[in-house]
């Protein structure tokens, strides 16, 4: 029940020389739950769409369970889709939407009537919603018609679920408990789950595996781990989360950095050159040091401190356990747990400067 | 009495009104209503019992009066039956197939509209009369549209086909493509779609234009006349009884098949209403 996406390209209509989908090519095994992430435009719901058979690219092969299917139209291709937003039929009863896959088969294998209400309760009782059945989608709240939407998708039991941005429009705690549970339906049901969203704290919470998308291409394709550990870009590491940058150059396996009261450190096996280090800002330290950077506390988040320390050009924000006492006479920033970036690449170690640290 | 007047006024002066102008809104729709809806009717329904129930009394007896409403409210309802499909299938194509003039199409189904319907009837006539364009092929074949009740549903479905696209046009044009693409992702045929999920939800919209033509084609006179050969009895639709009344100076005769008119057509229109909240269920707020 695997998704394999090979060498797609997809232009856009009317303008050729907008590439929309640049060679991308994923594989999705039986039972992942994969997220692709990235900012708007960056053509993850263009890849979703033409997962889902509803819009056409220009090359490369989609095969679905082994079966390449360039050639099934959407409702041959028996995926769930869930619509951002929602798409539900308001015309129906919750019931009615969520039988609507079974109502509409052809009548050798429509299940008998009994069997669908029988589906159906099962599917209310799933997305634990067993009296509003009989409701219109109107009356529902925004959490209610997701789930309704999801079982509309399951209703046919797809082996494949796809959703686009399924959370959007929620409220930030009905967000957490919907895709918490997402996640429990899709290990109880054996699904294999894509998740289109922008936000890639969700995508970290409820995925697998990252595959983060940029102006058409894959960037990176990992779990949270790698993700953050070894960030292939620049990019990567800001999409992920806040991100302080200090410039510098390598010289004689040691990073210096550019910028004053930046502690230089250490690094092995890594050609000297102009490099960029990245870093969260939980992961700077601080040394008190007479004449350092001046420091102010600027509040607090997580449980953290949060302060501003100004480094003459520009003042940065770190943050640091609470307890810890605020130097007055100024301080100076380790930042050894950074990655090392070099013309938009990770910089990583060589094999041979690995083994000797190990 | 005071109690009362005073509740009223002091919720008309309520002070921190979340709308802009309530006062001037409310006034001045309570008078147009008035001033162009509620005198006339007022003065219609008042004046056949001006001159006793006599008036009254005879137009409830004649039997002319009862076939012209007959030959009335039967046209007007097939024509707009006859419309729907056909202003259906005309919205699907303005709105959905792109094509080339699709601009001129647009503009020419509002013509209807805006042609004096003296202009309509004249037209129709010498286009479907015994030596019109229409009118003579259809002769041969035995089919007389002219000065008979084919022609008034004729001249009906022209006047009427506005509505039905009109009503139906910016609901189609709203319809979010994710529904259709939900409904082809589960499976459904385009035709399965169609049925399923387009056309139920366009049945509101299509009912309010149903109601419309309906209500246009009871009404017309113009556009009929000069093609429905007006014989008492058979091709004279009520409309034009009213006027043959007045020339006769039998206002209160005329006023009375006014009357009938006007009741009928409410009653009309309130079953096309109460059609419409069924159909609208779950479609518009505040219906289910």
């Amino acid at each position: 029940m695997s998704v394999r996406i090979e060498d797609l390209v997809r232009r856009a209509p009317g303008n050729h020389d907008r590439i929309l989908l640049d060679q991308v090519t994923v594989d999705i095994p039986d039972g992942a739950f994969v997220a692709l992430v990235g900012p708007s435009g960056a053509g993850k719901t263009t890849l979703l769409r033409a997962i889902a058979g509803l819009d056409p690219f220009d090359t490369g092969r989609i095969v679905i369970d082994d079966r390449n299917t360039n050639d099934l139209s959407a409702r041959e291709r028996n995926v769930g889709f869930v619509f951002q937003n929602y798409a539900l039929f308001r015309h129906m009863t919750v019931a009615k939407n969520i039988s609507f896959g079974l109502d509409v088969l052809p009548g050798s294998q429509r299940p008998a009537k009994s069997e669908i209400d029988r589906r159906v309760k099962e599917l209310l009782d799933l997305i634990q919603l067993p009296d509003l059945g009989s409701s219109y989608p109107q009356r529902l709240s925004g959490g209610q018609r997701q789930r309704v939407a999801l079982a509309r998708a399951l209703a046919t039991r797809p082996k494949h679920l796809l959703l686009d941005e399924p959370f959007g429009a929620l409220d930030p705690v009905v967000r957490r408990t919907v895709r918490q549970w997402l996640r429990s339906l899709h290990d109880q049901l054996g699904l294999t789950t894509i998740l289109v969203t922008h936000d890639q704290e969700e995508a970290l919470d409820v995925a697998d595996r990252l595959v983060v998308m940029q102006d058409g291409r894959i960037v990176q394709d990992d779990g949270a781990e790698a993700l953050e550990n070894r960030p292939a870009t620049p990019f990567v590491m800001e999409f992920l989360g806040e991100t302080l940058s200090f410039p510098g150059r390598i010289t004689g396996g040691m990073f210096l950095p550019e910028l004053p009261h930046v502690a230089p450190f250490p690094v092995a096996g890594i050609a000297d050159g102009p490099a960029a280090a990245l870093i969260r800002p939980h992961e700077i330290r601080l040394t008190p040091e007479a004449g350092g950077a001046p420091v102010q506390r600027a509040g607090s988040r997580y449980g953290l401190s949060k302060l501003a320390v100004d480094l003459g050009d520009r003042i940065v924000d770190i943050l640091v356990p609470a307890s810890e006492a605020v130097p007055a006479s100024g301080v100076k920033l380790h930042i050894a747990a950074a990655r090392l970036f070099r013309d938009d690449r990770l910089l990583e170690p060589t094999h041979e400067a690995r083994v000797a640290a190990a | 009495m005071r109690l009362m007047a005073e509740a009223i006024f002091s919720s008309l002066r309520r002070k921190s009104d979340p709308l802009p102008g309530f006062r001037l809104a409310l006034f001045s729709t309570l008078l147009w209503i008035g001033l162009i809806v509620v005198l006339p009717i007022t003065a219609l329904v008042v004046r056949p019992w001006q001159e006793g129930l006599g008036a009254m009394t005879a137009a409830l007896h004649d039997g002319r009066m009862f076939a012209a409403l007959e030959v009335s409210f039967l046209t007007a309802f097939l024509a707009a039956l006859i419309n729907v499909p056909i202003g259906l299938l005309l919205t699907w194509t303005l709105v959905r197939v792109k094509l080339p003039g699709r601009r001129i199409v647009d503009a020419l189904i509002d013509l209807p509209f805006a042609i004096p319907t003296a202009v309509t009837g004249i037209t129709l006539a010498t286009l479907y009369g015994p030596q019109g364009w229409l009118g003579k092929p259809l002769a041969h074949l035995g089919i007389t549209v002219a000065y008979s009740t084919a022609g008034i549903v004729v001249a009906l479905i022209f006047v009427g086909l506005p509505f039905i696209v009109r009503s139906v046009e910016p609901v189609l044009r709203d319809l979010p493509p994710e529904l259709e693409e939900a409904a082809g992702l589960l499976g459904a045929t385009s035709w399965q779609t169609v049925r399923r999920v387009v056309l139920p939800t366009m049945l509101p919209a299509t009912v309010t234009g149903f109601g419309l033509a309906f209500a246009r084609g009871i009404g017309e006179y113009g556009s009929v006349i000069f093609i429905a050969g007006n014989q008492p009895f058979r091709t004279e639709i009520a409309p034009l009884l009213v006027v043959v009344r007045l020339q006769e100076f039998d206002y209160a005769g005329a006023t009375s098949i006014a009357f009938v008119l006007l009741a009928a057509s409410s009653l009309c229109l309130a079953g096309v209403a109460l059609l419409r909240r069924r159909v609208a269920r779950g479609l518009i707020t505040g219906i289910d």
